[in-house]
């Protein structure tokens, strides 16, 4: 661990792979500038691989004020124990008060390790990030300025505020889609620095045999209209009701858990918790009863539509407009409304 | 080659059963009202480590930290194959967090022999996926997260398909490794009946004592009710039944690395999500009501 160091950067783990930059450290990058100019200290990203250099300019125009830069053959592909050790080094030498990862299996897997070796504190999976105080239980002493990690636990059914105000850095990863990404300034100047890490020595224990990235088959976090469908869709062939609505919309397709462990649909199109976080114009809601680790993936809709048979469906309680029918009447209706333009002239 | 697994448990209350009677009056979670279940994952990893005894040989131990009530997936880890179990159990280790458990479950899992620790991916309570690879670098030991098949096992080298995703990878170690294993992975088995018949009468030390307390009543003797505990527990080890039971001093933790002093990261706040009825619009499920809403969707240019 590190001393509490109130002039310490906050710092975000630019995660890449193939030569590009994940779109997390990107969305993060809007929020770790919030938390820096509330600190007045810069705002840092770390980005480590074998030939990244070239992405730092990107980094640098979506918010850092500085890029910790450590390109090097051995971090080529991704392990744990390499990218460990450089992170531990420059933490130790620079010691940031704050640093975030992306909550991506990359970073899921790399930040409790760093937390470990550093025997410093660390939260999964925000949503949210704040600047706060916090004063023990029991005690009179006020931690100021501390860093504010919120997160759903237990299900979804609670928001935990996490604090740790004596251990640091303060390290959180923080879920996709949750932050909203900004739009990239190439004017913007930052300084990048060529953190020749300690790479002596360095141990490489996995060898790695096979590697196969797929693109996903939706990109929901960037569907402008999503049309979801649920258990109660009641099947495969059902699902197609799903498809020939989103298509008249020019909408993408989304999944509730249920749906998908039912086959009905493809995991690429899981919306909740354990699938994508999504923030659409419009999110239509078909059969999905609504259960808080798919309402944590959707809630943040612009207009939310839900139909579904069952008035007291928790969905409704999230819903801007709501119609209580069977979906297999109702979204024929709809198709049937907005291919002729009906809707136009009611 | 024999490989000697050992397998890290958890007792959860099932987060995914919240139903009307597990709702309180205001909305909330009744935390108390949920079941307390074997958290899922971690059956895949168990099923991981028997099926890597089964075809190799070694042991399979199974440990979990937590109440005595956590006994309970021990002994059902017993019916469905382990060969034995741990139960790690502090007072004093109530209130960690990932770092300190990972801390505790280190100093015990350094007792037993392990060329593989595997563990499920995550627990249902917190999501957290941290004790797993915080417990790998606690004890320096190669790390294969995500684990969604065992690839082969030769000569001390293990190779797993890592699930990354947007993709896999195949990666290969030497052991000794721990794995975190995805529910993808396997399909666990079910408890055996022969087993069963056998386990169901396995216990760890504090039911024993819980039990005789309960039967000598408040004002019988100490020393009657530590010698009646004692033998009770010698007769279910003669059996094989009896469940070891650790605590802090016999794993030899520092206690600055235990329970709250031994956790950085502290609750600053706790909200319960609160399910309200909504303030929708209701639409009639007609042609008309389905008309007037896509025409006030498209007057706002949410679509068209």
């Amino acid at each position: 661990m590190i001393d509490v160091n109130r002039d310490g950067e906050v710092w975000i783990f630019a995660e890449a792979e193939q030569g590009r930059l994940s779109d997390v450290p990107l969305e993060l990058m809007s929020k770790g500038r919030s938390l820096a100019q509330t600190l007045s200290v810069p705002l840092g990203a770390i980005l480590l691989g074998a030939g990244v250099a070239p992405l730092a300019d990107k980094l640098v125009a979506h918010g850092a004020d500085k890029v910790y830069l450590v390109d090097d053959r051995r971090l080529g592909h991704y392990q744990t124990s390499s990218y460990r050790h450089v992170l531990c080094d420059l933490i130790t030498r620079h010691k940031p008060q704050i640093v975030l990862y992306g909550a991506t299996p990359l970073g899921r897997d790399l930040a409790p390790s760093v937390a470990s070796a550093m025997w410093c504190g660390l939260t999964a999976d925000c949503t949210d990030l704040q600047i706060g105080d916090h004063t023990p239980p029991g005690t009179d002493q006020v931690h100021k300025n501390l860093l504010l990690q919120i997160r759903p636990a237990f299900g979804g059914n609670i928001i935990a505020t996490i604090v740790n105000y004596d251990r640091w850095p303060q390290m959180a990863t923080v879920r996709e889609g949750v932050m909203p990404m900004t739009e990239a300034d190439p004017a913007r100047k930052g300084l990048i620095v060529d953190a020749s890490a300690d790479l002596d020595g360095l141990v490489l224990p996995l060898k790695v045999l096979q590697c196969e990235r797929r693109q996903k088959k939706v990109n929901l976090k960037a569907a402008r209209i999503i049309v979801a469908g649920g258990a109660g869709v009641g099947s495969r062939e059902n699902f197609q009701l799903i498809w020939n609505l989103a298509n008249c919309l020019g909408g993408a397709v989304g999944g509730s858990r249920a749906a998908v462990d039912l086959g009905y649909v493809d995991h690429d199109h899981q919306v909740g918790q354990t699938g994508t976080t999504v923030r659409p114009a419009l999110y239509i809601a078909c059969g999905i009863s609504g259960a808080v680790q798919h309402r944590a993936g959707m809630a943040e809709s612009a207009r939310v539509l839900a139909i579904n048979s069952d008035r007291h469906a928790p969905i409704f309680s999230v819903a801007h407009y709501g119609i209580v029918g069977d979906l297999k009447d109702v979204i024929p209706r709809l198709v049937k409304v907005i291919r002729t333009g009906a809707g136009i002239k009611a | 080659m024999a490989y000697d697994c050992v397998v890290c448990i958890k007792y959860v209350p099932d987060t995914k059963k919240v139903t009307g009677e597990a709702m309180k009056a205001d909305g909330t979670v009744n935390r108390a009202a949920l079941p307390m279940i074997y958290n899922p994952e971690d059956l895949n990893a168990l099923e991981l480590a028997l099926a890597v005894r089964d075809a190799h040989g070694g042991s399979v131990t199974v440990i979990t930290m937590g109440a005595p009530a956590a006994t309970e997936i021990l002994r059902d880890s017993l019916c469905r194959g382990a060969d034995a179990a741990v139960l790690l159990t502090d007072r004093r280790a109530a209130a960690s967090d990932t770092l300190a458990t990972s801390y505790i479950l280190s100093r015990a899992v350094k007792l037993l022999p392990h060329d593989l620790v595997i563990c499920g991916r995550q627990a249902i309570d917190g999501d957290t996926a941290q004790v797993g690879p915080q417990l790998a670098e606690k004890l320096g030991l190669t790390q294969i997260t995500y684990l969604e098949a065992l690839e082969g096992l030769e000569g001390g080298t293990i190779r797993a398909r890592r699930n990354l995703g947007n993709g896999f990878e195949v990666v290969e170690a030497q052991l000794p490794a721990l794995v975190t294993v995805m529910d993808t992975a396997n399909v666990p088995r079910p408890p055996a009946a022969r087993r069963i018949m056998k386990y169901k009468k396995a216990r760890s030390r504090p039911e024993v004592a819980a039990a005789v307390a309960a039967e000598m009543g408040e004002d019988a003797d100490k020393d009657a009710v530590a010698a009646e505990v004692e033998r009770r527990c010698q007769g279910l080890a003669g059996k094989g039944l009896l469940i070891e039971a650790w605590d802090l001093e016999r794993v030899g933790a520092d206690l600055a690395f235990c329970g709250r002093n031994g956790s950085p990261t502290k609750v600053h706040k706790i909200l319960s999500v609160v399910l309200t009825g909504g303030e929708y619009k209701e639409v009639p499920a007609t042609d008309e009501g389905v008309a007037e809403l896509v025409g006030e969707l498209i007057q706002e240019h949410t679509i068209g």
